[in-house]
């Protein structure tokens, strides 16, 4: 390993452990609440929770600037809070409200933060790898140092707008971290059924893009991989690809019945759940104790009700405003 | 001043002109580059701007048009050129559900300020694959604006509007159109909310736009020598349509024929149509006509290419319906 690569490596402090633990934490909790709160109709429409799949939005967020672009999915709550876009705003955009950081127009699955360079929030699969592609471009073209980031399942492997954008990107050498998240089911489709090389990686590597797979369910691998490919795109030796390998612990949406997978298969995963698995892991080495994450618990907690509290006194939309913001103002 | 050019070089210099007035602007598309353009429009603009910015893409109409919107989305002042509203369908997802879509989705937060060129219409003998007019189906969604420069004019002066327009601006080029000579001057501005009055008349409104206008022109001429006085209006922003210049034309004239290469179905024309009736219904002296193109996909042959597609004489007739002549 050079020296350069070592640099790369997360430095696992107390505090960056605290940090990672915190967001993981954050994003479980808040999502928990959310589908209580969908159980009690105070979200409605389509919910998409990223319960299991924590590692991945945390590890790689740790690698960015706040210049950094992000594209995120319809499951993107997490990635909007780990990105520090507040909780107060993301719960009452899920409720609909005046005070939703998309002023309740978009929902759960439109979250966008312009001050924060995340550009959602996108509910067409595949669809936001052309746009982050896009993103990446106008930075080259301005000489800016930014890199995009771009979230996608693997069920957007199937679409054009995949192979498309990879192919842009590398023929354009542009810097973009592609992240698939691989959960194994396109909504209730297994990859195997969809797909007849079940190796995504792979696919990126026919574009040659510089490519890995990394163990999604591990919040220290997920990061020590986005390392290694933020460094080198922002280094411009154009795109990379990384596949994440995950698990999505709840239904595709709260519509889902969940037939095409038994309960013994989401247990096994869930015994190898992030967060219990690098819990375990900081315990027992001692970077952190039982009563730190239980001081965090509190905290998160507290954020939690502050939320809701928040969204619940948040006012709805004047009818009035129906048409505002489909074009500038004139 | 005003000199003589073609439609083509017209759109060709109105390009190089926002191009140079402006770093952050630039062309991307299928052959825009080297090969110079589908119709020429970009010819010799890639020695002049360099490959960055007279930008050749892959055949990814999805994949390039939506790069456009995100580069718009990350400061940048695109132009995509879409070789044909066919292959249009294929970037459809982008230009409705990101483009057209993002501010209100956002709550206004953010804007895409991106330019998209399509090429339209048939009467090359192009075939079913690529002889549309789908300006209709893009005219339908909020969020977008939708050109249809028809006169050398239009071509060259609506680019700078659509370009200093926040939000997205697609612009249909008629394939007939490219080669037509007229007088440009390049000082002359518009906006993009007005319809234009080409002719004046007192006894009918014939409404129409894009590769249509002069066909309409030619029929109104022709409808003079009967001693029917035309009014051709060219409605050039199909989005937002200008309902004050087709309703005060129509309460003049009192009776209309809407001119649209699209099919009758659905078309551009019903929409107008509609809301001749809804704002003009008790001005009229003769239901609204309609003159589009045949439920058909639109065949190769010449006479037959030509019986799909709106014609003179289908245009007059139509009138004279209308006036009971």
């Amino acid at each position: 390993m050079s020296a350069k690569d070592k640099d790369l490596r997360p430095h696992l402090t107390r505090d960056h452990c605290l940090d990672l633990m915190r967001n993981m934490l954050r994003i479980r909790r808040f999502e928990e609440k959310a589908a209580e709160l969908y159980t009690q109709e105070k979200i409605r429409g389509f919910l998409h929770l990223y319960i299991g799949e924590e590692a991945v939005a945390t590890g790689v967020m740790q690698t960015l600037t706040p210049e950094d672009a992000i594209v995120a999915t319809y499951r993107e709550h997490g990635h909007a809070l780990v990105r520090g876009v507040p909780m107060t705003g993301v719960m009452a955009e899920m409720y609909g409200k005046s005070g939703g950081v998309s002023k309740g127009r978009g929902g759960s699955m439109h979250i966008f933060s312009a001050e924060h360079r995340f550009y959602g929030g996108n509910a067409i699969v595949g669809g936001g790898l052309p746009l982050a592609v896009g993103l990446a471009l106008a930075d080259k073209m301005q000489n800016r140092p930014n890199v995009t980031v771009c979230f996608f399942g693997e069920g957007a492997a199937a679409e054009g707008e995949f192979h498309e954008s990879l192919n842009l990107a590398a023929l354009w050498q542009l810097p973009v971290l592609f992240v698939c998240e691989n959960n194994l089911y396109a909504m209730g489709t297994a990859l195997a059924r969809s797909e007849s090389e079940t190796d995504i990686h792979a696919k990126a590597a026919s574009y040659k893009i510089t490519s890995e797979a990394v163990d999604g369910m591990n919040v220290v691998d997920v990061e020590a991989a986005a390392r290694r490919a933020v460094a080198a795109v922002r280094d411009g030796k154009g795109p990379y690809f990384l596949e994440c390998r995950t698990y999505r612990f709840r239904a595709h949406s709260m519509f889902d019945p969940q037939l095409y997978r038994s309960k013994d298969e989401v247990t096994e995963w869930e015994e190898k759940g992030p967060i219990r698995r690098f819990s375990d892991w900081v315990t027992k080495s001692g970077l952190l104790h039982a009563d730190d994450i239980e001081a965090i618990e509190a905290d998160i907690a507290k954020e939690v009700e502050d939320a809701v509290a928040f969204a619940e006194a948040s006012p709805w939309e004047e009818v009035e405003t129906l048409l505002e913001d489909v074009g500038a103002a004139s | 001043m005003s000199e003589q050019v073609t439609y083509r070089d017209a759109v060709g210099a109105a390009i190089r002109d926002a191009m140079t007035a402006d770093d952050r602007v630039f062309i991307m598309g299928e052959d825009v580059g080297r090969y110079g353009g589908t119709y020429a429009v970009t010819k010799g603009m890639i020695e002049d701007f360099g490959e960055d910015r007279v930008r050749d893409t892959p055949l990814s109409e999805s994949g390039f048009t939506g790069a456009g919107i995100g580069a718009a989305l990350g400061g940048m002042k695109p132009i995509v050129e879409i070789m044909t509203v066919n292959f249009s369908l294929l970037a459809l997802d982008q230009i409705l559900n990101t483009a057209a879509t993002f501010r209100h989705m956002s709550g206004g937060q953010l804007n895409i300020p991106v330019v998209i060129r399509i090429s339209t219409g048939a009467g090359r003998q192009l075939a079913a694959q690529h002889s549309h007019s789908l300006e209709n189906w893009y005219a339908h969604i909020p969020g977008l604006k939708v050109l249809a420069p028809a006169t050398v004019q239009d071509a060259y002066a609506m680019l700078r509007p659509a370009l200093e327009d926040p939000d997205p601006v697609v612009i249909f080029e008629h394939v007939m159109l490219y080669g037509r000579t007229e007088a440009l001057d390049k000082e002359a501005t518009v906006d993009l909310s007005s319809a234009a009055v080409r002719r004046n008349g007192s006894d009918i409104s014939l409404i129409t736009y894009g590769g249509s206008l002069y066909k309409t022109l030619e029929a109104a001429e022709k409808l003079a020598e009967d001693g029917i006085s035309a009014e051709v209006i060219d409605l050039r922003v199909l989005r937002p349509l200008d309902d004050a210049t087709i309703l005060k034309s129509v309460g003049k004239t009192r009776r209309a024929v809407i001119v649209d290469e699209g099919w009758k179905t659905g078309s551009l024309a019903a929409e107008v149509s509609a809301r001749i009736m809804e704002g003009g219904f008790w001005s009229l002296d003769a239901p609204v006509g309609r003159v589009c193109s045949a439920e058909v996909p639109i065949p190769y042959p010449k006479h037959l290419e030509d019986a799909a597609l709106p014609q003179v004489d289908r245009i007059i007739a139509a009138a004279k319906l209308a006036l009971g002549r």
